[in-house]
């Protein structure tokens, strides 16, 4: 085991983006760019210049850390860009993502997905804290366990509706303050039927969470309650484990041939009488 | 002169921990990358590092840092007749330190390996509580004089700079070896950045370096006080590595009881568990309410053979766990130890208030259950 040489993550001494060039090698619409000794400003710098230089698939190797990846890249012709991340990306991965695709073979760390608008992220391992916070449009796909406080805040809009699906399980405060959007926790990595989050959907007063997987009612936050499945659910889970399926080669039938439990906040403004007089 | 200050935009402190749990002895080069790595999280203002079993030729002998603001000679003078008078000092030296490290007005760094001289009264003291009184009298009697380090074949080197920085000044991956590392990073928000206020904070063996804000400090502190722990480097830190002491070498209680005191469960929580459980915590709040750490944390505790990684209960801070054969590593990030140990056997992050614990000799005890 050897340290290996990467760039310290820092804003002092950034480089101009021509001479970050050498580190990207671009073929036709595929740009690869090593960033190992990219810091995160350099790295999504160099990323939006290979866009502008005709690049519609970023192939990212030796990440290590680096923050905010993707989240400078929108250009007025709205296009869409595909993302592939080799290493461990660091917090706030695709933050204010608005429309590209982001692939992670690995593990992500705190804040993917931050107020991320549209576009699609799926993390081949697990993920950190805050994933998903206040989100508001896009699919996050996570193959493993969550974190604390995953999709805080998570909101929705008329048709943009945000959507959250974690093979695994999640820790405390999962749809803290969630206003919308729908969540999707599987358990498939649980060892014991039940899950160990406290504090599921406290402050919750918008958008759904679907549980696969024991919970019993004191893990709740007193602003959610449980409620029947209907069709409308299971076609949305269809949909949505469908797609998680597909992505980390699991059989969708067997997941859904499970239990369910739908969770709904009891009202829409849960602390309108606290600060009222 | 003043610590010019870099452009920056992200603030947080940055913790790591490794440990060899065989024993095997390696230098700093690793945990220094490591920090290089989260550079970002820091700001310059405090940098440092606890390293095990780095003092095998002393091992038996308390190994005493003592810093001394502005270089003065006069506590110089001073300490060095507390210590003469009071232990049998075997060897003592300037810390060797490189002049060319980009470091500001450090102040003079002195070590000695002492034996207590117990007299009198005293005499019933053990040895470790005559070296924490001692310790004690130095910080708060000695004007300009701080005992920084006082273990055994131990040492804590830390100042104000960027880890990397201090690691340079104190030439830490040239001149030491251990078992176990730790190191901070440190962006200070409530109190100055001083060289005594850097982390590890250190009592006898035990260290903790610290990510967030312990808004109990005033509980605490008082608490400790009436064990004859003083307070003396204006962080809330240092409260932590006082009550380690108090409850795992004094009452000799086990890092995972000690865990449920500094973050023990919710009330809420309590009321759903079966009646045997519902007792032990119940007594455990009421016995050591003074010792809950209020606020924000993660913490690394190490001490020999023990190496320990804990969060608040609810997570306000990071914390990242990973496995490579006897290697443990614990980390605000995941790409620090990635940085330095690409092929992980196992990562991790247990919930809030449940300890991460690498022992010696000790192989995948990482995740405990709840006691």
């Amino acid at each position: 085991m050897l340290p290996a040489v990467f760039r310290d993550a820092f804003l002092e001494n950034v480089r101009k983006v021509d001479e970050l060039l050498e580190y990207a090698l671009i073929e036709g619409d595929v740009a690869k760019i090593d960033a190992s000794q990219l810091n995160h400003k350099e790295l999504n710098d160099l990323m939006r210049e290979c866009v502008l230089k005709g690049a519609k698939k970023l192939i990212l190797k030796n990440v290590c850390g680096q923050r905010y990846i993707g989240t400078r890249l929108y250009f007025p012709d709205r296009r869409k860009l595909e993302i592939e991340i080799f290493g461990t990306p660091g917090n706030d991965l695709g933050a204010f993502l608005d429309g590209h695709r982001i692939i992670v073979h690995g593990n992500a760390q705190d804040g993917v997905g931050n107020t991320m608008n549209d576009g699609e992220i799926v993390i081949e391992g697990r993920a950190g804290d805050v994933v998903a916070m206040a989100m508001r449009g896009g699919k996050i796909f996570i193959r493993d366990d969550v974190g604390y406080r995953t999709a805080i805040h998570m909101k929705e809009y008329k048709d943009k509706i945000p959507v959250l699906v974690v093979g695994g399980t999640s820790q405390d405060f999962l749809g803290e303050y969630m206003a919308g959007g729908r969540v999707i926790l599987l358990g498939l990595t649980l060892k014991k039927p039940k899950h160990k989050a406290y504090y599921i959907g406290t402050g919750m007063h918008g958008g759904v969470i679907y549980i696969r997987g024991e919970v019993e009612e004191h893990q709740l936050g007193k602003e959610v309650g449980v409620v029947d499945m209907e069709e409308e659910d299971w076609k949305t889970l269809e949909r949505y484990v469908g797609e998680f399926s597909t992505y980390f080669g699991y059989d969708a039938d067997e997941i859904l041939a499970e239990k369910f439990m739908k969770l709904l906040p009891v009202t829409k403004r849960p602390y309108g009488r606290i600060y009222a007089y | 002169m003043r610590h010019r200050l870099p452009d920056k935009e992200i603030q947080a402190c940055a913790i790591f921990g490794v440990m060899d749990r065989s024993g095997r002895r390696f230098s700093g080069e690793l945990i220094i990358e490591a920090m290089k790595n989260m550079k970002v999280r820091g700001n310059g203002l405090g940098g440092g590092f606890a390293v095990y079993g780095v003092y095998p030729e002393y091992k038996d002998y308390y190994a005493l840092h003592v810093m001394f603001q502005d270089g003065s000679r006069q506590a110089k003078a001073e300490v060095d007749d507390f210590l003469y008078d009071n232990f049998d000092v075997v060897h003592d030296e300037e810390i060797p330190t490189n002049p060319e490290a980009d470091v500001v007005d450090p102040p003079l760094f002195w070590r000695y390996f002492v034996q207590p001289q117990k007299k009198g009264e005293e005499k019933k003291l053990s040895d470790d509580d005559y070296v924490v009184r001692k310790v004690m009298y130095i910080n708060t009697c000695i004007e300009d004089a701080f005992v920084f380090s006082s273990g055994k074949d131990m040492g804590v080197f830390k100042g104000v700079g960027f880890p990397e920085d201090i690691a340079d000044f104190f030439m830490l991956d040239e001149l030491y070896e251990g078992y176990i590392w730790t190191a901070h990073s440190r962006f200070p928000t409530n109190t100055p950045g001083w060289w005594g206020g850097a982390h590890p904070f250190c009592i006898l063996d035990w260290t903790v370096v610290h990510n967030g804000e312990i808004s109990s400090y005033g509980t605490n502190r008082r608490f400790l006080e009436m064990y004859g722990y003083y307070c003396t480097l204006y962080t809330d830190t240092e409260v932590i590595a006082y009550a380690v002491d108090l409850l795992m070498r004094r009452q000799r209680l086990p890092i995972e009881i000690v865990a449920k005191i500094f973050a023990p469960p919710m009330w809420d929580q309590i009321d759903h568990m079966d009646e045997k459980r519902k007792k032990f915590y119940t007594t455990l709040r009421m016995v050591y309410a003074p010792l809950l750490l209020n606020g924000p944390f993660t913490v690394i505790i190490a001490h020999h053979g023990e190496m320990v990684g804990l969060t608040d209960r609810i997570r306000l801070r990071p914390i990242t766990a990973g496995e490579k054969g006897d290697i443990i590593f614990m980390s605000s990030e995941e790409a620090a130890i990635r940085a330095v140990c690409p092929d992980l056997d196992r990562v991790w992050t247990p919930h809030g208030g449940e300890p991460i614990i690498g022992r010696l000799n000790s192989k995948r005890e990482g995740e405990t259950d709840e006691v």
